[in-house]
């Protein structure tokens, strides 16, 4: 199992099992037009100069737009736009085998026909073969079978407090939700992601909330 | 060289200009240009001052230069030596080579034909001699055939501008009162001996008309033509799916390029269908490959959109571009490793979704968000050194900004309020205004500058809000305010 203790730093009492990085994931967006999964799954990524393989459908691409190079410092992208998610399924198999790539990240809307059992089990055996991280990101989708080996549930939440600025957003917060995994315990986090540092860290959420060490916004309202 | 699609109508004056040391000059002009008095060499804002409604255009030298290189290969059709003769000439050796065309009359006759319908007009000319033939084809009577005895007799009359000199010598022999060939030819040998012989030979009359009239040898250099490399099975019986044939023809490509030392950037197959239909499907490579598993597979999709009709009977593969590949020995034990999978994957992808469905976006010199990003070709080198700005960006850009309703305006900061895609959004923090200037040098004039704003809303979504010009900036009516981005 591969652990990357520098990426993923627990905290708090209900720790997350390492997360193995190599394998098929699926994260879902509870919002379609929101940036969190994507954010989310790179931050997850190894870091590295190999090239990201970026595929997306039109919706996906017409919808919530395409990846920016300059908000993805550090990276390089190869971007290939094509249409239909049968497409975009058979770009992905087709560069899992490649290892000279990075990382694969495919964006499908809704969820089309094609997009079964069988299809996401050959991404996810490939991965696992050839030792490449893949991220399958849904939007607009019902969470049905599938075999990804983890699958998320990721939504943004209010950001954390800007350092310099008490009215500006800060460094980003979103709440994760592994609701299926094959490898380790089920179970809700609140993920926040160190821009500077290149760093995701994620936290139980506390059950009391009134001890929460809380975001910007919280303290914002509790300061007027 | 006027490419036969592009070519003006003959009525219209066309001049090609080139970059001249003070501004540009005329290259070629055509023949309504010509009758309107320009000529080449002189300054294009001086011949525009004469005629204002003179069509300029620029000139592509280099372009020429490979067309007419293609043109000489082409016209090896009529005989086996050829060269490309200056910028604008082809010589032709067709030495034992007329009679089989019905003789130099007709030989002109066909090649002039010919030439006119690629869209070329051709003045051309037969003689002995190169200096004889390149005289009689610009100065000479149309399509003029010069016998060896004849050759004192034809260039007599014609100017020395007909003998190949530079514009010194020639100044020279018109301030001597040579004005023509025969002139030239009736000074005596050792006075023009004394005076050039130090010369060189583009400014050397008596070598010029030594070469001309046949005294002095110049042989046509050929150059020879890269050979064809291709694959072809011919069918005994007509078949409907070539697909069968696919890596045969790939090997025995491959072979062959292994043999030249080339990797095909370009294929072609060509189905030739018995009814005499024929078909072709192109592939491309990102690097030079000579794998002829990794080619074949190139075609894997693509041979179902042809129509097989009645079958096909003859199958052709062709490298259509090749480029050398070096082998580089990386292993002490031989073979070399190139990393050649990623290659092969952007190949792949090219030849199912096309060549700008796979991009790879690099960082441009830019401060507006949508050319802060270009894109290139999947495997291009990268030559841009941009360092990422400083300033946070979204994860996200949406390529066209869309438009939000504002609800609630404050004076200053972002809407407090604003209605994006049918779902109202509080602006719970934001950070900005970052402002972000029209490039004046790119963008039309009237552009207005652009505030943007980090927003977070409600539900703690990130998005990249600006507004497009000021209140009273005289570029348009209210400010518009537009989501560009969204923050992870």
């Amino acid at each position: 199992m591969l652990c990357d203790s520098s990426i993923i730093r627990n905290r708090g009492y209900a720790t997350p099992a390492p997360t193995q990085t190599h394998i098929l994931s699926e994260a879902f967006a509870t919002n379609a037009a929101d940036a969190a999964c994507v954010g989310f799954g790179v931050a997850s990524l190894p870091r590295g100069t190999a090239p990201l393989l970026w595929a997306q459908d039109r919706l996906s691409r017409q919808e919530t737009g395409q990846p920016y190079l300059p908000g993805l410092p550090g990276r390089s992208i190869i971007r290939v736009d094509v249409s239909r998610a049968v497409d975009v399924l058979w770009a992905m198999e087709e560069a899992l085998k490649c290892t000279s790539l990075g990382a694969i990240i495919g964006e499908i809307w809704g969820d089309p026909k094609q997009l079964d059992f069988t299809a996401t089990k050959r991404l996810a055996m490939r991965a696992e073969h050839y030792g490449m991280p893949c991220w399958l990101i849904r939007r607009a989708a019902s969470p049905d079978l599938s075999a990804a080996r983890d699958r998320w549930r990721v939504m943004s939440l209010p950001s954390l407090q800007h350092p310099d600025d008490s009215k500006a957003p800060g460094d980003p917060r979103w709440q994760v939700e592994l609701f299926r995994s094959r490898h380790r315990a089920p179970g809700t986090w609140i993920a926040t992601y160190d821009r500077a540092a290149d760093r995701l860290d994620m936290s139980a959420p506390f059950r009391d909330r009134a001890v929460a060490e809380g975001d910007g916004a919280r303290e914002r309202r509790t300061a007027r | 060289m006027e490419r036969a699609n592009a070519a003006p109508p003959d009525d219209v004056a066309v001049i090609l200009a080139t970059e001249g040391q003070h501004g540009p000059v005329i290259h070629a002009a055509n023949r309504a240009a010509r009758m309107a008095g320009t000529h080449a060499g002189a300054r294009v804002v001086d011949v525009k001052a004469l005629s204002p409604d003179l069509r300029v255009e620029y000139a592509d030298i280099a372009g020429d230069r490979l067309a007419l290189e293609r043109l000489m290969l082409w016209a090896r059709r009529w005989c086996p030596w050829s060269a490309t003769d200056g910028l604008d000439g082809l010589i032709l050796e067709t030495t034992g080579a007329d009679h089989l065309l019905g003789g130099e009359a007709t030989m002109l006759t066909e090649m002039e034909t010919r030439l006119s319908l690629l869209g070329l007009t051709a003045q051309i000319a037969v003689a002995p001699t190169w200096g004889a033939a390149w005289a009689l084809a610009r100065y000479g009577t149309v399509r003029a055939t010069c016998p060896t005895e004849l050759i004192g007799a034809q260039l007599g009359p014609l100017p020395v501008a007909a003998l190949r000199l530079d514009e010194p010598t020639l100044l020279l022999l018109r301030r001597l009162g040579l004005r023509t060939v025969g002139d030239l030819a009736k000074v005596p040998r050792l006075s023009l001996t004394r005076r050039f012989a130090r010369d060189a030979l583009h400014a050397n009359p008596l070598l010029r008309l030594d070469q001309a009239m046949g005294h002095l040898a110049e042989p046509v250099a050929s150059k020879e033509a890269r050979p064809k490399i291709g694959a072809r099975s011919s069918l005994p019986e007509p078949i409907q799916d070539p697909t069968a044939y696919l890596p045969d023809l790939c090997a025995d490509l491959c072979a062959q390029l292994t043999h030249h030392g080339l990797g095909c950037r370009r294929l072609s197959l060509t189905v030739f269908r018995t009814d005499g239909e024929v078909s072709t499907i192109i592939a491309a490579t990102a690097a030079p490959s000579r794998d002829a598993s990794h080619l074949s597979r190139l075609f894997e999709g693509k041979l179902e959109q042809i129509n097989p009709g009645f079958g096909f009977d003859l199958i052709t593969l062709e490298a259509a571009v090749v480029e050398p590949i070096e082998v580089v020995q990386t292993r002490l034990g031989g073979g070399s490793d190139g990393d050649l999978q990623l290659p092969h994957l952007i190949d792949r992808l090219v030849a199912r979704f096309g060549e700008r469905s796979v991009q790879r976006p690099v960082l441009n010199a830019s401060h507006l968000p949508e050319r802060a990003e270009r894109v290139i070709g999947a495997l291009q080198d990268t030559d841009s050194t941009t360092a990422a700005g400083s300033k946070e960006r979204p994860i996200r850009l949406l390529w066209t900004p869309e438009e939000v309703r504002v609800v609630y305006a404050v004076p200053d900061g972002p809407p407090a309020q604003f209605i994006w895609r049918r779902q109202t959004h509080k602006v719970a923090r934001y950070d900005g205004p970052e402002r972000i200037a029209p490039e004046w040098w790119k963008d039309r004039p009237g552009t207005r500058l652009r505030d943007y704003f980090k927003i977070e809303d409600q539900t703690g979504r990130r998005l990249w809000l600006y507004r497009e010009g000021l209140h009273g900036d005289g570029r348009g009516g209210d400010p518009r305010w537009f989501i560009h981005g969204i923050f992870a």
